[in-house]
């Protein structure tokens, strides 16, 4: 007797509760908040958790509480796939924003794919994210390939070279990017001098006595900055000005200190734009700064842009399905179908298999050590 | 492309690879060194040589605000790199090598393998605590320059130099310099003086030597505190030439220099030197030889690239040994019973 009063008792709370309470809505992040990377994480979390209080009003008058919910993939795959198995068992989460790495992306998508949880990712750019033709993972950056053909256009176009040095450090990731660099310069008729390899860390003196005897426009080392800034630092010091152009390698401050007096007239493609090169970023900035007491970074940008494409596919799910909380394969579907505008890095739509449809790869210059946007490019992905 | 624009290139490149050469010849000295004496390849020495570039580094760093002149921070580095490399090295005898003087010889071999491992991290850990990794030379203003500029008062030389193709830095003459120093000076105590005669002695007989009242033991130390200090001098040296250096930086040099010990014939100390010079030619001939096949249009040469420097110098090793087993310079041992 005791026993179904309280059981009564329970129900009727909970009637109540789910009667005058709004539904509960959730998004995810998936970042890592710690470890050595827990900096740029903590940024994508930080700048969907700004989307999130922007949109909240909206959802509100639907009868919607939506919420944040920051879950932490430090950067390692099993960590992140245990992390996404957690948010596919969570009802109330619609979608993520995620991850920071590649490598944690691709098994945390795959883990949410069964459950149709859409992922939206801010950061990853490796070409297997998206080529597996995953229904439910998408990103707002441009892909790894897009690094050549951008890098070839800026050697064209702003250096105006007619002839070019290209040097790979023999790894996947260097050798890849010089071939597709060498690809698209000889489409344009760029006289292509060569396309070596090398696995020196020290001594690159007959690199450079075969590049003073050649003399061409323009280097390209596809490499990583502590290879290719000993290089630069050599190359100067044997009285060569010519500029130097590498991809997202080269992104990191450690490369104008070891190129030391020789760090200038360097060029590198990135996705991570500064936030200065997103002309609608100030007011963001500014917010962002105000809520967490921190500078905003290009991740930062990028994790809000993210949010947004997801917030606003929701939102569009839920007008589809009658004003009414939508399911997670309709959010799915909205997301890759939704055209997203108003965002701090322009309008976004997706391709068949996620990729940002017009993305943009910056340009930064490193002038007298200095770092700077030389320009953006836009890029498409092959597949439209 | 003519000849009067080829002719001053290979100048320079064989010239390169004579600088180049220098820092290796150095480095081979000190293998060569240990190896007469003990039989004993102290495959540490690649991090002694590493130990010996990071205190010139820390030298120059702590001393760049100081407005003294260049030279002198470069001979204070050299001083430091010679005195910290050379104890390390007389460390390394006394507590790895020493106690497995009797053991068979694979031992000490492993030994010594293990020492370059530990070393290895505790120069990395050493300067990560600093957050440092690549260490980035702060060379005093100048250093990086041409060897006779316009602004010196040997012009002249310079431009004579520059139409023979010989477009040195300066310092690539510092190093040249410090290398035929230190080895005219290596000459000497060796040659020479009595420490010199008594090593020798312990060299050739470690036993015998001892009943004519050699001190092996002090002699083999004085063998490592040489070794050290050469391996210090070629550290600072190779800051100085290339511009940045790691932990890990020792392997490829260290194993190029081993080579070149060998090539010349181990144990031999002008042999180390011209194996070194060899080897530095070869490797910059190698590296510009996809030039050559451009130019004559043999599509087999034009894919050797520079990624073959070192697969060229390994190539002429294995040749060697097949020809001449001891060496260019060596001897063989004759047993006489």
């Amino acid at each position: 007797m005791k026993k179904t009063a309280l059981s009564l008792s329970i129900l009727a709370t909970l009637a109540l509760g789910s009667a005058s309470a709004q539904t509960v809505v959730k998004i995810a992040t998936l970042s890592p908040l710690s470890g050595g990377q827990s900096d740029l994480g903590t940024q994508i979390r930080n700048g969907a958790q700004l989307a999130v209080n922007e949109y909240k009003p909206q959802f509100k008058k639907l009868g919607m509480d939506l919420q944040l919910v920051a879950y932490d993939d430090q950067a390692d795959p099993a960590t992140g796939t245990a992390q996404a198995r957690k948010i596919a068992a969570d009802r109330s989460i619609l979608a993520v924003v995620g991850t920071l790495n590649s490598g944690v992306a691709i098994p945390s998508s795959q883990a949410l794919a069964p459950s149709h949880v859409a992922m939206v990712s801010p950061a990853n750019t490796a070409n297997q994210v998206t080529d597996r033709g995953l229904s439910n993972m998408n990103r707002i950056v441009a892909r790894d390939d897009a690094q050549g053909p951008a890098g070839a256009n800026f050697i064209t176009q702003n250096l105006k070279a007619k002839k070019v040095y290209i040097l790979n450090d023999k790894t996947a990731y260097g050798e890849g990017l010089a071939k597709e660099v060498e690809k698209a310069l000889k489409a344009k008729g760029v006289q292509v001098i060569t396309n070596e390899g090398t696995e020196e860390k020290s001594d690159f003196s007959s690199i450079i006595a075969k590049i003073k005897l050649q003399r061409p426009d323009a280097i390209y080392f596809g490499g990583i900055y502590n290879q290719v800034g000993v290089f630069i630092k050599q190359l100067r010091e044997a009285g060569i000005t010519a500029p130097v152009v590498g991809g997202d390698g080269l992104d990191s401050a450690e490369l104008a200190t070891i190129a030391g007096k020789g760090a200038n007239n360097i060029y590198f493609t990135t996705v991570a734009a500064p936030i200065e090169a997103l002309p609608a970023a100030r007011t963001f900035a500014t917010n962002f700064q105000k809520t967490f007491k921190d500078q905003a970074q290009g991740f930062g940008a990028f994790g809000y842009d993210a949010a947004k494409v997801v917030l606003q596919g929701i939102l569009n799910a839920a007008k589809a399905n009658g004003n009414k909380v939508p399911s997670r394969e309709q959010v799915e579907q909205a997301i890759r179908k939704g055209n997203f505008t108003g965002l701090l890095s322009g309008n976004v739509s997706f391709n068949s298999v996620g990729d940002r449809k017009a993305a943009t790869l910056y340009v930064m210059n490193v002038d007298n050590g200095k770092y700077k946007l030389a320009t953006s490019i836009p890029v498409k992905p092959a597949r439209q | 492309m003519d000849l009067a624009t080829l002719l001053p290139f290979i100048v320079n490149v064989v010239v390169g690879g004579l600088v180049l050469g220098f820092v290796y010849a150095i480095i081979a000295l000190g293998y060569t060194m240990v190896y007469g004496v003990l039989q004993l390849i102290n495959f540490a020495h690649s991090e002694v040589f590493v130990t010996g570039a990071v205190v010139g580094f820390e030298v120059f760093r702590v001393l760049a605000p100081n407005p003294m002149n260049g030279y002198l921070k470069l001979l204070i580095a050299l001083v430091a790199a010679m005195v910290v490399s050379g104890l390390l090295n007389v460390l390394i005898e006394r507590l790895a090598y020493r106690p497995l003087r009797n053991a068979p010889r694979l031992v000490p071999l492993i030994t010594a393998i293990g020492v370059s491992l530990i070393l290895q991290d505790v120069l990395r850990v050493i300067e990560g605590f600093q957050g440092r990794f690549d260490l980035t030379y702060t060379l005093p203003e100048g250093f990086s320059g041409k060897f006779c500029s316009a602004e010196s008062s040997c012009v002249a030389l310079g431009n004579a130099l520059r139409t023979v193709g010989i477009d040195l830095q300066l310092k690539d003459v510092i190093l040249i310099v410090v290398g035929l120093v230190s080895l005219a000076v290596l000459n000497y105590l060796v040659g020479r003086t009595r420490l010199g005669k008594a090593i020798r002695a312990v060299a050739q007989d470690r036993v015998t030597a001892g009943l004519m009242g050699i001190d092996a033991n002090r002699m083999i130390s004085a063998t490592f505190l040489i070794g050290g200090a050469l391996g210090g001098i070629s550290g600072v040296l190779f800051g100085i030439k290339f511009g940045t250096v790691n932990a890990y930086s020792g392997f490829d040099p260290g194993i190029i220099a081993f080579t070149a010990a060998v090539l010349g014939g181990i144990g031999s100390i002008p042999g180390a030197v011209l194996g070194g010079l060899v080897l530095g030619v070869i490797q910059n001939l190698i590296g510009v030889t996809n030039i050559f096949g451009g130019l004559l249009g043999i599509a087999n040469l034009e894919a050797i690239d520079a990624s073959y420097q070192r697969i060229g110098a390994f190539i002429v090793l294995v040749l060697i040994l097949i020809f001449k087993p001891t060496g260019l310079l060596g001897k063989s041992n004759v047993e006489k019973v």
